[in-house]
């Protein structure tokens, strides 16, 4: 390899072969996966196979195309991982529309990974450099504070299952806290690049951490205001932990102090607790999570454990390498197709698919981070940080709600939930990673003359 | 279709899925263990021996730029030919924010081999190791540069 280190010029290759041989390798994963699925349910390999390996791969193709175009520096490994676990969660609701679950339907899904890819090519094309989104930083905040809010708006506004977290345009229903948290983390990222320095330095040491000072204070407990707000009058608690969890990890990436962390934790589980004490529904969930295994809670009519424990059996008749795709019985879990897709999957795969499938979400978080490690300038930093930790977060949240590790929130698990928003969001927010990746890795423009004399600069 | 087939092909699946996994981290193996470059030798700085010879002789040369204080902790640049300017303007390569640094702060560029830092008129100045950088100067391998609140060296 000392040819290669010789080379005059080392920089971050562009990696485009190891892309496309990456995604296709997804795409013949998703297709194996289709094909499992026909020859346990049927004996013979499903029709729709080609269909929907087929379409996703079009629209894998297509994507990495744009991709190549207009963002050749991006980072090699996000498409390929986003491919897997979109297709596999396409696989799934294809598994459990098959099997008859209410409501399941693979060619909404792949119709909106179809719409996603679009939104994808759309932000890549529109947006040639992601620092034009530090002008906006106000205007996404409104934007992210209305999305958020616009379900209690009367006659707009539409319940469903107890929350109201969506908004109707006649048949159309969207969920709008999905575009909502894109816009508050470039909200919240601008905001903390230009505030950073007051809330790092001011302060002073108590024991053995520094504590702001009280009117330093504002910013965060007007945005536990507001997710407490989220959580009592939408009855939507798993948008309020995602939020408020997501301003105070930027806020500790900006200012790298503990102490804003432990200010968090205590507000957002002191909010947490008093809220459980007043409002039924969260006290519901609580009592649910400290014992699932109660009958009494097993039917109950309001937060009961049924679906919880549905999960829990299901993963637990999956073991340690599952019962195989299209041979368990997912469809049993109410919501096995949003929602609880992962324990669906669980019973399928077993813990070593699972973990498979955890991996691959750890990674599309660690090329995040690594973009944000790359990036040269605070903003960038910032924002392809917070924009991970809102993947991880939110994987955290559902994967650590359906197996009971936190009280269950309803979240949909990022790209693999039947869910038109979410789908679309998620793809936008990838867009948003590949453009970052692509300016951190893009090497600084060449002098035309090599005197060190000439500079040129890069708008 | 026999248990025995739908038993191979659900092993075969879970294989082939973490041989995925595997590879995606094989893509990235640079990043979690480092280039496959011998890992930083003595840190004494590189022994002038013949000026001449250095155009050729690249093992000594620094590779990258890295930052090892301030707010950018972490960052790394490689270096390539091309010049490098340090500030707060956006269109510096390492774009700094920071009260303590000026627009266009510094600025390291090669020359025969070695990496020269030049102040570019700065109000707060910028120093090397301790010493305050007046003229062009240049910089030795893992030496710490400090604009503002940020430190730099230079890495192999």
């Amino acid at each position: 390899m000392s040819e290669v280190a010789e080379a005059p010029v080392l920089m971050p290759a562009k990696r485009r072969g190891a892309q496309l041989a990456m995604l296709a390798f997804a795409v013949v994963i998703v297709m194996g996966a289709y094909a499992n699925v026909g020859l346990a349910l049927d004996g013979a390999i499903p029709s729709g196979m080609l269909t929907y390996g087929l379409g996703l791969g079009g629209f894998m193709l297509a994507a990495y195309l744009v991709l190549a175009k207009f963002a050749p520096w991006a980072d090699p490994l996000i498409l390929p991982l986003v491919t897997v676990v979109n297709g596999l969660g396409l696989v799934m609701i294809y598994r459990l529309e098959a099997a008859g679950a209410r409501g399941a339907s693979a060619t909404n899904q792949l119709i909106m990974t179809g719409a996603g890819v679009v939104l994808f090519a759309i932000t890549l094309i529109v947006l040639r450099d992601h620092r034009t989104l530090q002008r906006l930083t106000y205007t996404a905040g409104f934007a992210g504070l209305f999305l958020l809010i616009s379900p209690l708006i009367p006659g707009l506004g539409k319940s469903v299952n107890g929350a109201t977290i969506w908004i109707g345009f006649g048949p159309a229903i969207i969920q709008p806290a999905e575009l909502a948290k894109i816009a508050l983390v470039i909200f919240f990222a601008g905001y903390l690049v230009a505030k950073r320095d007051v809330l790092a330095l001011a302060g002073r040491r108590l024991l053995f951490i520094d504590l702001p000072r009280a009117r330093d204070l504002g910013p965060v407990l007007i945005t536990w205001a507001v997710s407490l707000g989220v959580l009592v009058l939408q009855k939507d608690l798993g948008s309020s932990l995602l939020l408020f969890g997501t301003f105070i990890v930027m806020l500790y990436i900006a200012t790298q102090r503990t102490s804003w962390v432990l200010i968090g934790i205590l507000l957002f589980v002191g909010g947490a607790f008093l809220a459980g004490q007043i409002f039924d529904h969260v006290h519901a969930r609580i009592e649910v999570w400290l014992d699932p295994g109660n009958p009494e809670f097993f039917d109950r009519e309001l937060g009961g454990s049924a679906q919880l424990m549905q999960g829990l059996f299901a993963m637990g008749a999956g073991g340690i390498l599952g019962t195989g795709l299209g041979q368990g019985h997912p469809y049993l879990i109410p919501l096995s197709f949003s929602d609880f897709i992962f324990p669906a999957t669980g019973e399928e795969l077993g813990l070593t698919g699972l973990m498979a499938l955890l991996m691959v979400y750890a990674l599309i978080v660690q090329r995040g981070l690594r973009t944000a490690l790359a990036a040269r300038d605070p903003y960038s930093k910032l924002l392809a940080g917070g924009l991970s930790f809102i993947l991880a977060w939110q994987v955290f949240i559902i994967v650590g709600g359906v197996t009971n590790l936190i009280p269950l929130t309803g979240l949909v698990t990022p790209f693999m939930s039947q869910g038109g928003s979410a789908l679309l969001a998620n793809w936008i927010l990838i867009a948003l990673l590949v453009r970052m990746s692509d300016s951190a890795r893009r090497p600084p423009p060449q002098a035309i003359q090599n005197e060190g004399m000439t500079q040129v600069f890069q708008r | 279709m026999s248990e025995l087939t739908l038993l191979l092909i659900r092993l075969a699946f879970l294989a082939v899925l973490w041989f995925f996994v595997i590879a995606a981290v094989g893509v990235i193996r640079t990043d979690l263990f480092g280039s496959r470059t011998a890992p930083a030798g003595p840190r004494k700085g590189i022994k002038p021996t013949n000026p001449a010879a250095k155009p050729k002789n690249k093992k000594g040369e620094p590779r990258q730029l890295v930052v090892t204080g301030g707010p950018l902790q972490g960052t790394t640049i490689n270096l390539t030919e091309t010049p490098i300017t340090i500030g707060r303007a956006n269109d510096a390569t390492l774009v700094v924010t920071d009260d303590y640094a000026s627009s266009r702060h510094a600025r390291l560029f090669p020359q025969d081999g070695q990496w020269i830092v030049e102040d570019l008129g700065s109000t707060n100045g910028t120093y090397l190791d301790r010493s305050k950088v007046t003229r062009p100067t240049p910089v030795p391998l893992g030496v710490p540069i400090r604009v503002g609140k940020t430190v730099i060296e230079l890495r192999k």
